[in-house]
């Protein structure tokens, strides 16, 4: 085994954190919490003119180094990088499924950054269960098109991103994983209104309706009628290759804390924090084994559910008990006075609380790793 | 050089030699009957009949020529088999103290954990029981005793030959300053921690025989949910230990040792052995602790019985990592290589520790 980094990819390392120290400053950060848009136009543009989303793009004759080093980077530091790691998975999408004329005139502006784009996928009544979702997209006969009706949750991005990527039903007769369609289709197209909805971990999301939305086929993204097939190249670009990061931030800011504080001479704090700096490098160390699965073409098996089960449960373990630990002063938010590390432990908290449940629940990965790992018997 | 997570061709051909050996020669019926010393020196024997004994030296020295990370993936095999052999003991010694009788396994070398205390007494060595050469701390010195074996191990959990030492009596040689002991307990813990991993393979291994086969209301217990998603966790436990085991070693083999690793906790980047290998050492403990505990579980009152091979296993995770003391004292000691306290030199090699932070 080797844990070295190429000296490429130390090139790559050095380069994010010029571009973060330069453009993701304490003003942008207070912005991205003021707003609840979790993204800085000005970082992932940077990225872009860079040339490193366009490395950072998943699929065949890609370097998953690359795509990985970008996402832990930024989770690191602490830069807003989900708008890039959204339009770097579609990206992907399109240049594995998508048509010349798509990858001509959508993948330039996803890859410099200066257009965005978000997922249509999870509905009220189709979460875990994404087979169950009710959106219909009926192929209309008489201009060739498509009339698209439904609704969709959680669309994060919704409100500022140029494109969706969308998931319907387009032959209900087809069987549970037949007759899907995906879409990209522009959000500037009559018909579609997105709703805030607001989180508790400072972050707007959004509910998006499609009213009466006519596309044309130039918005489909592979066949009609083999979206479940698009979906899988998808969701196995996303586990466990992002998110798994956290630990490392909360604990340099635990730390701050900590020795400002004075607590960090206490041994029942340093008993745990030890702990602490152990379980984030075996979610360093699983994460990196998803990628390197990937390099060598053999994966994604279930590695990526490992990590990402391991990674985000550790993470809010650690954020209750950094709180906790904290007391009061790990109760306040930012710009309170005498916040605990500046409101970053009250923000993890909140934060870390979703990622056990976005991009598959532990419980979806659980039966994921017991079915395909182990061979156990599918039981729903 | 580039990440890499699948084993070399080297550690390949060492994991198939030592797992088709232990299968053959080290089936659990042999770990029963070296029990209560947990020593078998047919086993032994066996070992030695293709040198495995002094692998772990450089050629020069007579020995195998093993790099660190060989060294690992035979840990692994002997936890995975519960082996009664104190292998991973002599190794560590053995580097210490080239002898030409201990590279050739003709006697057995172990080391103390602790000091020796002020009436020159080595407390609980591991494999002291049936060790002919002791390698510890005494005062300020790294001493090798040379002396007949007790032979016999007080009564313990794991059956483990572990026995009390003197650190005065017998042929003493001083290898060097307590100093120089440091080494050899970070390579011990990588060792051990390879081992527990073994242990915890097994436990998961054996967990999933019974669950696919034990049937309750009319189907297997391994359909069930509250089972799967008990056995789902454990291939994080296990490989997050056995990376950081991994880790330890080729941080190890490309001397990332003390101030040449780095310790940059504001990045959480860690590539210095001796905190890489006190983190396997935890990790492992934990993974074997809990694989165990599930696995033994899963089979209801069976696993309780000495009939079934999970309790072997059950008690080798607490018997093989707590005789180092309690692990909160260890992540003590790891927190102090992390996070250096004020004016102290306990980091080993902190390259950059806690600086003035980024938010």
């Amino acid at each position: 085994m080797d844990f070295s980094l190429s000296d490429e990819h130390l090139e790559l390392r050095r380069q994010m954190r010029e571009i973060m120290t330069a453009t993701v400053t304490a003003e942008v950060i207070d912005e991205t919490h003021r707003s609840g848009t979790n993204h800085a136009p000005g970082f992932i543009e940077a990225l872009g003119d860079a040339g490193i989303l366009a490395r950072a793009m998943p699929g065949p004759g890609q370097d998953p180094v690359d795509m990985w080093l970008v996402s832990s980077e930024a989770e690191k530091f602490g830069a807003p990088f989900d708008a890039g790691g959204m339009a770097t998975s579609i990206a992907g999408v399109l240049a594995q499924l998508g048509t010349d004329e798509q990858r001509r005139r959508i993948t330039p502006g996803l890859l410099s950054g200066r257009e965005l784009v978000c997922f249509g996928l999870t509905e009220p009544d189709g979460g875990s269960d994404l087979p169950r979702i009710k959106t219909r997209a009926v192929r209309n006969e008489t201009d060739d098109g498509w009339i698209i009706n439904g609704a969709k949750m959680w669309t994060t991005m919704g409100h500022v991103a140029d494109w969706v990527f969308l998931l319907a039903r387009s032959d209900a007769s087809a069987g549970r994983y037949g007759g899907f369609t995906t879409f990209i289709i522009p959000m500037s197209t009559p018909g579609i209104t997105v709703d805030p909805v607001w989180t508790m971990g400072t972050e707007r999301s959004n509910a998006t309706f499609y009213d009466d939305v006519r596309v044309g086929d130039e918005c489909l993204v592979g066949e009609a009628h083999e979206g479940w097939r698009t979906m899988g190249i998808m969701l196995a670009f996303e586990r466990g290759l992002g998110n798994t990061g956290a630990l490392t931030p909360l604990l340099r800011r635990f730390a701050q804390w900590a020795t400002e504080s004075g607590t960090i001479d206490d041994p029942l704090v340093r008993d745990h924090m030890a702990q602490l700096a152990i379980e984030a490098q075996v979610a360093e160390l699983l994460t990196q084994r998803t990628v390197w699965t990937i390099a060598t073409g053999e994966g994604p098996g279930t590695e990526g559910s490992v990590a990402k089960v391991y990674a985000t449960e550790a993470y809010q373990r650690a954020a209750r008990w950094a709180q906790a630990t904290a007391g009061a002063d790990g109760l306040l938010r930012f710009h309170e006075a005498g916040a605990a590390a500046d409101g970053w432990i009250d923000y993890d908290v909140r934060h870390s609380t979703p990622q056990t449940l976005q991009g598959g629940t532990s419980e979806i990965n659980r039966n994921n790793i017991a079915e395909r790992q182990f061979g156990l018997p599918r039981m729903r | 050089m580039a990440l890499e997570f699948g084993l070399s061709p080297d550690q390949e051909s060492i994991s198939d030699l030592f797992s088709s050996f232990l299968a053959k020669e080290c089936p659990t019926e042999v770990v029963r009957e070296a029990e209560p010393l947990g020593h078998s020196p047919m086993l032994w024997t066996a070992l030695q009949g293709f040198d495995a004994p002094g692998m772990g030296l450089p050629v020069e020295a007579g020995g195998g020529g093993a790099a660190l990370a060989d060294l690992v993936v035979v840990a692994e095999a002997l936890g995975r088999a519960a082996a009664p052999v104190p292998l991973v003991e002599h190794l560590v010694a053995s580097r210490l103290h080239p002898e030409a009788a201990i590279v050739s396994g003709d006697l057995i070398a172990t080391i103390a954990l602790h000091p020796a205390d002020g009436s020159g007494l080595w407390r609980l060595a591991p494999a002291g029981a049936v060790a002919n050469v002791v390698i510890g701390i005494d005062g300020d010195e790294t001493v090798a005793v040379h002396a007949a074996p007790p032979g016999v191990a007080p009564a313990n959990h794991a059956c483990a030959p572990i026995a009390d030492r003197s650190a005065r009596l017998g042929d003493r040689v001083v290898l060097g300053p307590a100093s120089a002991f440091d080494r050899a307990l970070a390579e011990w813990r990588m060792l051990t921690a390879s081992a527990l991993v073994g242990v915890a393979t097994a436990a998961l291994d054996i967990g999933l025989a019974y669950v696919r086969e034990r049937e309750q209301f009319g189907r297997t217990i391994g359909s069930y949910q509250a089972i799967q998603h008990g056995l789902a966790d454990f291939p994080a436990l296990i490989d997050g230990a056995r990376f950081l085991a991994h880790k330890a070693a080729w941080a190890g083999d490309n001397g990332r040792v003390g101030a040449a690793g780095v310790i940059d906790m504001d990045e959480g980047e860690i590539t210095e052995h001796c905190a890489l290998a006190s983190m396997a050492f935890l990790q492992a403990g934990e993974a074997a602790a809990v694989c165990t505990d599930r696995s033994l579980h899963y089979h209801g009152g069976y696993g309780f019985s000495k009939e079934y091979d999970i309790q072997l296993y059950f008690r080798r995770a607490r018997g093989w990592a707590n005789i180092l003391g309690d692990p909160a004292r260890e992540r003590l000691r790891l927190a102090d290589m992390l996070w250096p306290p004020p004016g102290s030199t306990a980091g080993v090699g902190a390259g950059r520790a806690i600086t003035a932070g980024r938010a």
